[in-house]
């Protein structure tokens, strides 16, 4: 009896914490229908002109467009090199592993105002302007760790056994990778950039920091809620971001089983 | 080509020269990238700014430190900070484990999946997202209050305070807690828990001796990010914290955007990048990095 108290109040404790973590994403995407102006609850009545506004307003394109522009070059880098250093992690053992693995997470491991602020005084330093080049620079040094974790994990899952029979039967280490091993971590690969997308979609903080002139679409979000602007047009990129970014994660999820989305 | 067969010959005798090959890309980005500019913040830690010109004056000085250690409003934007960064991590260590032990335990193979799907989502959705829709809940005329009042209980304040953002970081690392405690309780095997049993350990004992010190990697391992995520934040402090709510991001963010002194910012900035480096090399010795 007691027991199945301590179970009951567990599984309520579950249900009590998803609803902690669904319940004010729920919210947010209902205020994009919201016809008033003024951001309170409960919403009095209901609309679709703001979608409209919003999808016709020329700055929310351009950030959108500059965003996915900046997301594709960061991940294209980030699969290059995540893919590039899992395979030499996992030739080498011991301390030289450990520390490459270790510079690669670091960039997520960090605080991100640290990551920020290093990249523009490097920058600053240097003399070099805040531009597309440097937000991209930014975005692929951490999005790498995501794709290097996804490949990694599939590596030590291969058996070794198959690329030994390429060799075996006669395939150069080129060959082998390019007919055996490349095609079976395709799935890991395409795992990893879809999240890298999502990340670099999605970041702010070191892009703050990193940005010049430009506007990504979170900084457009972060510089119209901070000025209380726009804010309807606010609650429909809002919501449609939430929709969108739900796609890249459920795929990479069917490509990859649980393992792709354990590390942010 | 007999050149690039020479050249893969050469890479297939001499495997350490196909590893250096496979790295030599992303060694160079991230030690050109990333460490020279931790590097360069350190060193522009201890430049000034011309108060005249606005220019950075290259040197060594330890001005930027004593400042900030001279004012004291810098101590507590760092107390404050690294004080809700520990709050958040308790409470997200707490919170995780009814969920993570469920999960781990009693879930079925259909169900787990499924809840771990649920975990996922709002980690990877928009994090300004997250932390607009709690300014929205938590203001005087937001969802909060409406839902107090509707039970007939007083209105509650606590949008634009330190409450308001416990609450947010809270949430928003939450996912980042409960995946890896759940994966590292995943890992330990039943019958380690039926042998505490049969050894006469009651229930909760066999949780506190066997399960709690055998999941201490995955806690471990989620703190680094709740910890640090909270850290390095400045955004959610300036969306719901309220005035005198400033994060060492904040004083950091703000040096760089407004008053263009960057060695000052930089300064700040090596305080977290200190306290990480202790956190760190602790998570390590307790194991932590394994888990990761």
């Amino acid at each position: 009896m007691r027991f199945d108290l301590a179970r009951t109040l567990l599984w309520a404790s579950v249900v009590a914490i998803l609803a902690f973590l669904f319940v004010p994403v729920a919210i947010i995407m209902v205020y994009a229908f919201s016809a008033s102006n003024i951001q309170g609850w409960p919403i009095q009545s209901f609309t679709l002109q703001w979608f409209a506004r919003t999808f016709a307003d020329d700055e929310v394109r351009s950030a959108l467009w500059l965003s996915i522009e900046v997301a594709v070059v960061a991940t294209a880098l980030a699969m290059l090199m995540g893919l590039l250093a899992a395979l030499a992690v996992y030739r080498i053992r011991g301390a030289a592993s450990e520390a490459i693995a270790f510079a690669i997470v670091l960039p997520i491991a960090l605080p991100g105002i640290l990551t920020g602020m290093a990249l523009n005084s490097y920058f600053v330093l240097w003399g070099i302007n805040l531009s597309f080049t440097t937000i991209v620079i930014g975005h692929a040094t951490f999005c790498t760790v995501i794709v290097y974790n996804n490949v990694i994990a599939r590596l030590r899952r291969l058996p070794p056994s198959w690329a030994e029979a390429s060799a075996d039967l006669g395939a150069g280490p080129w060959r082998t990778f390019r007919l055996i091993t490349l095609p079976m971590l395709s799935s890991a690969l395409g795992a990893g950039a879809l999240l890298a997308f999502a990340l670099s979609f999605d970041e702010v903080i070191v892009t703050t920091f990193t940005a010049g002139a430009q506007t990504t679409l979170p900084l457009w979000i972060f510089g119209a809620i901070r000025l209380g602007q726009h804010l309807p047009e606010v609650n429909v990129v809002v919501c449609v971001v939430i929709l969108l970014t739900i796609v890249p994660v459920l795929l990479a999820q069917r490509l990859m089983g649980r393992a792709a989305l354990l590390h942010k | 080509m007999p050149v690039s067969a020479s050249l893969t010959g050469l890479l297939w005798r001499r495997p350490a020269l196909r590893v250096a090959a496979l790295i030599s890309l992303p060694a160079v980005w991230f030690v050109l990238f990333y460490l020279a500019a931790l590097a360069a913040m350190f060193i522009s830690s201890f430049h000034t700014v011309d108060e005249l010109s606005g220019e950075i004056q290259p040197g060594w000085t330890l001005d930027n430190f004593r400042q900030l250690l001279g004012d004291w409003t810098y101590g507590r934007i760092a107390l404050r900070t690294i004080g809700i960064a520990a709050a958040v991590t308790l409470t997200d260590g707490l919170l995780a484990w009814p969920f993570a032990y469920v999960m781990a335990r009693y879930a079925g193979p259909r169900l787990r999946p499924a809840l771990m799907a649920l975990v996922m989502l709002p980690l990877w959705s928009s994090y300004l997202a997250r932390v607009y829709a709690w300014r929205l809940i938590l203001a005087h005329d937001g969802a909060l209050n409406w839902l107090l009042h509707g039970l007939g209980l007083p209105a509650a304040s606590i949008g634009y305070s330190n409450w308001a953002m416990w609450i947010v970081f809270t949430y928003l690392w939450l996912p980042f807690m409960i995946l890896p405690l759940f994966a590292s309780l995943e890992r330990i095997p039943p019958s380690l828990l039926e042998a505490s049993s049969d050894l006469g350990a009651a229930g909760w004992r066999t949780f506190r001796r066997v399960i709690v010190p055998l999941a201490m990697p995955g806690l471990v391992a989620g703190s680094i990010f709740t910890f640090s995520l909270t850290l390095g934040d400045y955004i959610t402090p300036l969306l719901v914290g309220g005035p005198g709510s400033d994060f060492i991001g904040n004083v950091v963010y703000a040096n760089v955007g407004v008053s263009n002194n960057i060695p000052f910012a930089a300064a700040f900035a090596v305080l977290p990048l200190l306290v990480m480096a202790g956190y760190l090399l602790i998570a390590r010795k307790l194991g932590a990095f394994d888990a990761l």
